[in-house]
């Protein structure tokens, strides 16, 4: 259990005067991973929200080495960055254990990112891949990606006379990072700042790749006030929309059981990408179905907490 | 040591006795076998290399980019679609001016598919900030792969080591090799300016830049090439000081009473050496230069070398699919241009996807350069 008392003692590195919108939950992410993280670390990121805003040249809000290279190559450019740390480690160049931590969006990672980090897990590189997951391609101007969840309204997945929105569920990624066997792999929300920070620990202590599923909202994708930011976050573990828990040597545990588990409407309310679902009996359908779809999870996370759980 | 050794087999030789720190790499033919040997020679302990046995070409380039960034000497070969499926990738390495040295099989492209040599994938590659060497022989790929892992990381340019698919790649040839010392001795060990694993000192690799910025950090890596030309100069007369092989970045043969050459690079050159002495002795007034070096182009040393002749024909084992003739072709116009007295320069296309280059084609080629004239602007050579 980390304290704040002890937290905030310890180093910015990722400073402040970046370029993140107001509000934004992916600079917060960042910025507690790296208050959390054993130094020294290292850091990679592919192109997108994060490396627009904290990497225009001649500025760098990165106190840490970090580089970037393409989109879709944060776990490919990591793996090399790895096998060099390795290489000089081995030599007797490099004597002290250093941390690696790759930083991509949703996009990064769901999608054109894909391929990449499954070929790095399988190939075992000792890495921390986060996911700092704002449901969308955010930095092109909120399209949707395959972390979209059901029902959301992106620019290419809008809600239409016809059409209402994104009409498919999100991909499940954690399950398919658990197929890959990591070292660690946990799903938490900037909100639970302490969940978030031990999960970190627990990563950058595992003896390979490790991921973390970062939820971020993102106001202007997710059309709510900058203010609310942590609130959205809250209020997506309170509904189990987006599940608390983590995969360590083969078992589930939930790491967040909230005391009431709140009805879906109540994220999905204060977010413009849903407010189309507000207005008339379709949405209350597509509503209603979305609340299906996460009481469905939900309850399958459960019974794989029981059945590989402690 | 004399050994006879294909194409890939003295590549990965080389690459043996280069040592890389890392090397990341993705088969594909016909460049497969340097990446096979190469990790066997990791699974021997013959060197110290990380071998990272990536899941596709543009997480090898990907890869390599994350590695020389990080104070590694790297390397990884590859081809055709390879090559096309890092194109990306190459350009971010050439902005980051990252020395990794590639071998490359060179193989046509798809569609349609087609696993022989032609120069399609390097030459689609060229304005990627790579610098480009095409090697006649065996043994000349031998020699520039230890070339380039020098020169690159002198101008600090990454460098691509091609040498035609299956015509050399799997042809055996008897070569003269070096013993490990003295290469590694020649390479000496990497010394990067700038390492991302340099933690005490962190920076940032690979930012984003606006308008203010884009152009001078493009304008920097222009420079960067042009310098690169007096380096390879230098590097070309060390490797000749201490193996006692020498190379230039453009080699004549059969030239010094010429008034029709041929232009080409690969191993086509090979061919065209025994039409050129085949028609020499006929009286007939030809010869041959060499392109050895395509990038950085070395447009003053090609224009004084070509001015000489009253006709150039150019030959390109690769089309640009522009109807106006091959990569080659158009840069030597282009070179020759503002000269006041232009050689007449004939286009033409030959060898695409391994397509047999004979003496005969050769023969017809020196035919036409020594009249000085052909019907059409380009010519296919060989094509049904």
């Amino acid at each position: 259990m980390a304290r704040l008392k002890d937290l905030c003692k310890n180093p910015e590195l990722f400073s402040s005067g970046h370029r993140a919108c107001a509000g934004c939950g992916e600079a917060l992410a960042v910025r507690q991973i790296l208050l959390a993280a054993p130094q020294p670390v290292v850091g990679i990121m592919p192109t997108g929200c994060t490396e627009i805003f904290s990497s225009i040249y001649p500025h760098s809000a990165w106190q840490i080495p970090m580089i970037h290279t393409a989109f879709e190559t944060a776990a490919s450019t990591a793996s090399g960055v790895v096998a060099a740390y390795n290489f000089h480690k081995r030599m007797g160049n490099i004597k002290d254990d250093v941390k690696f931590i790759a930083f991509a969006g949703d996009g990064g990672t769901y999608d054109i990112g894909f391929q990449a980090i499954s070929g790095a897990f399988e190939r075992r590189h000792k890495f921390l891949y986060v996911c700092t997951d704002n449901e969308g391609y955010m930095n092109t101007g909120i399209q949707r990606s395959s972390a979209t969840p059901y029902g959301a309204h992106t620019t290419t997945s809008p809600a239409g006379e016809v059409i209402p929105g994104k009409t498919m569920p999100r991909k499940d990624l954690m399950e398919i990072i658990i197929a890959h066997n990591p070292a660690y792999a946990g799903q938490t929300t900037i909100a639970l700042w302490n969940d978030l920070v031990t999960k970190v620990g627990k990563a950058l202590a595992a003896d390979g790749p490790s991921f973390l599923n970062v939820l971020v909202p993102c106001p202007l994708g997710w059309q709510h006030p900058g203010n609310l930011t942590i609130e959205m976050s809250k209020l997506a573990a309170d509904t189990c929309f987006w599940p608390i828990y983590e995969w360590e040597n083969g078992k589930y545990k939930i790491n967040y059981e909230p005391k009431e588990k709140k009805p879906v409407e109540e994220f999905m309310k204060p977010q413009g990408r849903f407010s189309h679902l507000f207005k008339g009996d379709k949405g209350k359908a597509i509503i209603a179905e979305a609340q299906r779809q996460i009481d469905a999870q939900w309850a399958l996370l459960h019974k794989r907490q029981e059945a590989f759980g402690a | 040591m004399i050994l006879a050794k294909t194409g890939n087999e003295a590549l990965a030789y080389a690459m043996k006795q280069i040592n890389p720190d890392v090397v990341a790499a993705y088969p594909i033919t016909p460049s497969t076998e340097i990446v096979q040997i190469f990790a066997q020679y990791v699974s021997d302990g013959k060197v110290d290399s990380e071998f990272v046995a990536v899941e596709s070409e543009h997480s090898a380039m990907s890869a390599c980019i994350g590695s020389a960034a990080s104070g590694c000497r790297t390397m990884t070969a590859t081809a055709s679609q390879g090559l096309a499926l890092m194109h990306e990738m190459l350009f971010i390495a050439g902005g980051l001016r990252l020395p990794i040295v590639v071998p490359i099989a060179s193989r046509s492209l798809s569609s349609p598919l087609n696993i022989h040599g032609d120069h399609s994938d390097s030459l689609a590659s060229r304005d990627s900030g790579w610098m480009q060497f095409f090697c006649e022989s065996v043994q000349e790929g031998y020699d520039t792969l230890i070339q380039c892992v020098k020169i690159a990381e002198r101008a600090s340019l990454p460098a691509i080591c091609a040498v035609d698919g299956f015509i050399l790649s799997h042809c055996m040839e008897r070569i003269e090799t070096f013993d490990d010392e003295p290469v590694r001795e020649f390479l000496g060990p990497y010394k990067p300016s700038w390492n991302l694993l340099d933690y005490k000192k962190p920076i940032l690799v690979g930012p984003a830049t606006m308008q203010d910025y884009y152009f001078e950090f493009k304008r920097s890596q222009i420079e960067g090439m042009n310098q690169a030309l007096p380096i390879i100069e230098a590097v070309q007369e060390e490797f000749k000081q201490k193996f006692g092989r020498g190379y230039g970045i453009i080699e004549e043969y059969g030239t010094e009473d010429a008034e029709a050459v041929v232009l080409l690079m690969g191993s086509a050159c090979g061919t065209m050496r025994e039409a050129v002495d085949a028609m020499r002795n006929q009286g007939k007034k030809v010869g041959m230069v060499k392109l050895r070096v395509f990038r950085p182009l070395p447009h003053k040393l090609l224009k004084e070398t070509l001015a000489k002749f009253k006709t150039v024909a150019v030959m390109d084992r690769a089309d640009a699919v522009n109807s106006y003739g091959g990569p080659l072709f158009t840069e030597t116009t282009s070179v020759l241009y503002d000269l006041p007295q232009r050689p007449k320069v004939l286009s033409y296309v030959y060898g695409l996807g391994g397509k047999e280059f004979s003496l005969a084609d050769a023969a017809t080629v020196l035919e036409q350069a020594h009249a000085g004239k052909k019907e059409d602007l380009v010519t296919y050579v060989g094509v049904r």
